[in-house]
């Protein structure tokens, strides 16, 4: 226990596949954290599709733009050398000197900045373009709700994403991020931003394939994790059977609910609305809490 | 040729399930996995995989210590936070490395190379009702539509060679640019929609994008009777949109057990309600225009 322990720990929520409940577990996590009096930031990673914001009723406190610099190429200047064209590589200038024709294409822009390194006639300026939002907000007094929002059609989340997660700096002692499906890019970026790694899954085949995936990357990039199966009772037991053979950690089962199905639906908490559940959550909670130190002590141990 | 194109804004509506069905009904079809970054439906047609294709995805900047001064300047210069000081050493970080190349122009010692993201492939073979393409992208790697613009044209070339009328497109969750790509220039978009909160939200994000393409979406409402309210204010959204809702399907574990049988729902139980449904919708869907 030699090293410091981290001001804020960061428990992100993911999934490989899509639809299997990392908003639902997200929210609740995050919900039953506020009400144990632990102030949190719940992040909203999935810049593409946030949803964890209609769960609850929260104060707005600030809206930032996250944008990028995309090159203006000043015609008069140039001499259509091209080599901001062959210094692009992402085929985002668009070049044609027999006429004279030289064109940025915003949508493959990546704002890298070489092609203003290439230019040595000073023809190149950039200008910002908004990517998305940071929306911030308050709930319950100390915590706060962080959403990363990403404009229709963009090539990336990732620096909305990172963004907002720069956003919650050390506000609070502990942050849940709700993750990005797939393993790509947004994925890891919420991952490796984070301490620990919930993983949720169903008992079906798309969802056992999807956590192979998702656990393969956690492995490459070194972060423990443990998973929560949603929907149990629902598919089959070929999960569960390849989670023993593997040693995965099981944190926690969800069963297969219609009434939990129709909570969700409604934009409601189950911890909030069904006393039954809500036991069944905090006790959920505590433990996955419990298991994360001994990991995470583990991990910093080694 | 028809390709048409199954999305959802939301992740886990059904999406591959209703494609999967669609593309075991009645003729031969080709159906291309789109989800790249999650690609499940060779797990239901356990396909032949008769030709293999190599994506490069992007690259990514190595540092040969042997030349490098660790003058800094590549940091200076990088704008995606990559390039960091560790024990007085210069270092890149996998994870931000967008591979945009500056770094290995601007190094006075000539000290950074860039490495081709290699790992990500496509595959194209023959399933039980047509053939199959489908893309895997590597862990980590950008979706930036490129694959799935990769997997649409070896889909197109396969359906004239193999003289396939329908092209079924089964699309990435989201609202990106893999969505982007997987919608360009087809015949038809279908949205598979829930009826809940979150559904309704991502219905409206990804009809959005369908009608910035300059068409109207058709949208299934999956698992209508686990929120029949929420089920009407979908249709009712659709109405004030002008969108058709193209039918509604019922929750039901058969769906679920099907796919443990690795076989869609209209292979499994035909005369099941919902494949009743399918087949009256898929009929509707290739008599339109």
């Amino acid at each position: 226990m030699n090293q410091p322990v981290p001001a804020m720990i960061k428990i992100a929520v993911a999934s490989g596949k899509g639809g299997t409940g990392k908003t639902f577990v997200a929210t609740n996590i995050f919900y039953s954290l506020v009400k144990n009096k632990i102030s949190a930031v719940l992040i909203d990673c999935d810049a593409e599709a946030p949803n964890d914001l209609s769960f609850f009723k929260a104060e707005p406190l600030s809206s930032i733009d996250v944008k990028q610099l995309v090159p203006v190429i000043d015609t008069n200047k140039c001499t259509f050398c091209g080599k901001c064209h062959e210094y692009c590589n992402y085929n985002a200038i668009f070049l044609l000197p027999p006429v004279k024709m030289i064109k940025v294409i915003d949508d493959l822009c990546h704002g890298c900045g070489a092609c203003s390194v290439a230019c040595g006639y000073g023809a190149i300026n950039e200008r910002p373009v908004i990517l998305g939002t940071v929306n911030s907000y308050s709930f319950y007094g100390l915590s706060s709700i962080i959403e990363a929002r990403t404009k229709i059609g963009v090539t990336s989340p990732v620096p909305v994403i990172k963004t907002a997660i720069r956003q919650a700096g050390n506000s609070a002692p502990i942050a849940i991020l709700d993750s990005p499906p797939g393993t790509s890019c947004p994925f890891i970026q919420t991952t490796a931003a984070s301490d620990y790694v919930i993983l949720v899954t169903e008992p079906t085949p798309f969802g056992l394939s999807d956590l192979k995936q998702s656990i393969y990357t956690l492995r490459k990039i070194k972060k423990p994790f443990g998973v929560i199966i949603n929907r149990a009772g629902l598919g089959s037991r070929d999960v569960y059977r390849w989670m023993e053979e593997n040693k995965i950690p099981l944190l926690g089962e969800i069963p297969f609910d219609e009434k939990i199905a129709r909570i969700y639906s409604e934009g409601s908490l189950l911890a909030a609305e069904d006393p039954v559940y809500f036991d069944e959550f905090f006790e959920l909670t505590n433990r996955i809490g419990n298991i994360i130190k001994d990991q995470i002590t583990l991990a910093l141990n080694k | 040729m028809k390709q048409i194109a199954v999305i959802s804004g939301k992740g886990g509506t059904g999406k591959s399930s209703i494609s999967a069905a669609f593309a075991t009904l009645n003729n031969e079809v080709v159906i291309a996995d789109c989800d790249v970054d999650a690609a499940n439906l060779y797990l239901l047609f356990s396909p032949s995989e008769e030709e293999e294709q190599v994506y490069i995805g992007g690259y990514k900047a190595v540092i040969d210590y042997t030349f490098c001064s660790g003058c800094g300047f590549c940091a200076d210069y990088c704008r995606f936070d990559a390039i960091l000081f560790q024990n007085n050493r210069v270092i890149i970080d996998e994870i931000s490395c967008d591979g945009c190349y500056l770094c290995s122009r601007i190094c006075p010692e000539k000290a950074i190379r860039m490495i081709p993201n290699d790992k990500s492939k496509l595959y194209s073979g023959s399933f039980r009702n047509g053939r199959i393409v489908y893309g895997r992208l590597a862990p980590g790697e950008e979706n930036s539509g490129k694959l799935v613009n990769m997997v649409r044209e070896k889909a197109r070339q396969v359906a004239e060679k193999y003289c396939l009328e329908t092209i079924i497109l089964d699309g990435p969750p989201g609202i990106g640019c893999p969505v982007i790509s997987t919608i360009t220039g087809v015949d038809k978009v279908i949205i598979i929609t829930e009826p809940t909160i979150s559904g309704l939200h991502d219905l409206e994000r990804a009809a959005e994008i369908v009608l910035k393409s300059g068409r109207k979406p058709s949208v299934i409402i999956n698992k209508w009777n686990l929120n029949p309210e929420i089920t009407d204010q979908i249709r009712c959204w659709c109405g004030n949109n002008s969108i058709r809702v193209e039918g509604l399907l019922p929750f039901d574990k058969e769906m679920v057990n099907a796919m443990v049988h690795c076989k869609t729902i209209t292979e499994f139980d035909k005369d099941n309600e919902i494949s009743r449904e399918l087949n009256r919708i898929w009929k509707n869907i290739l008599n339109s225009n």
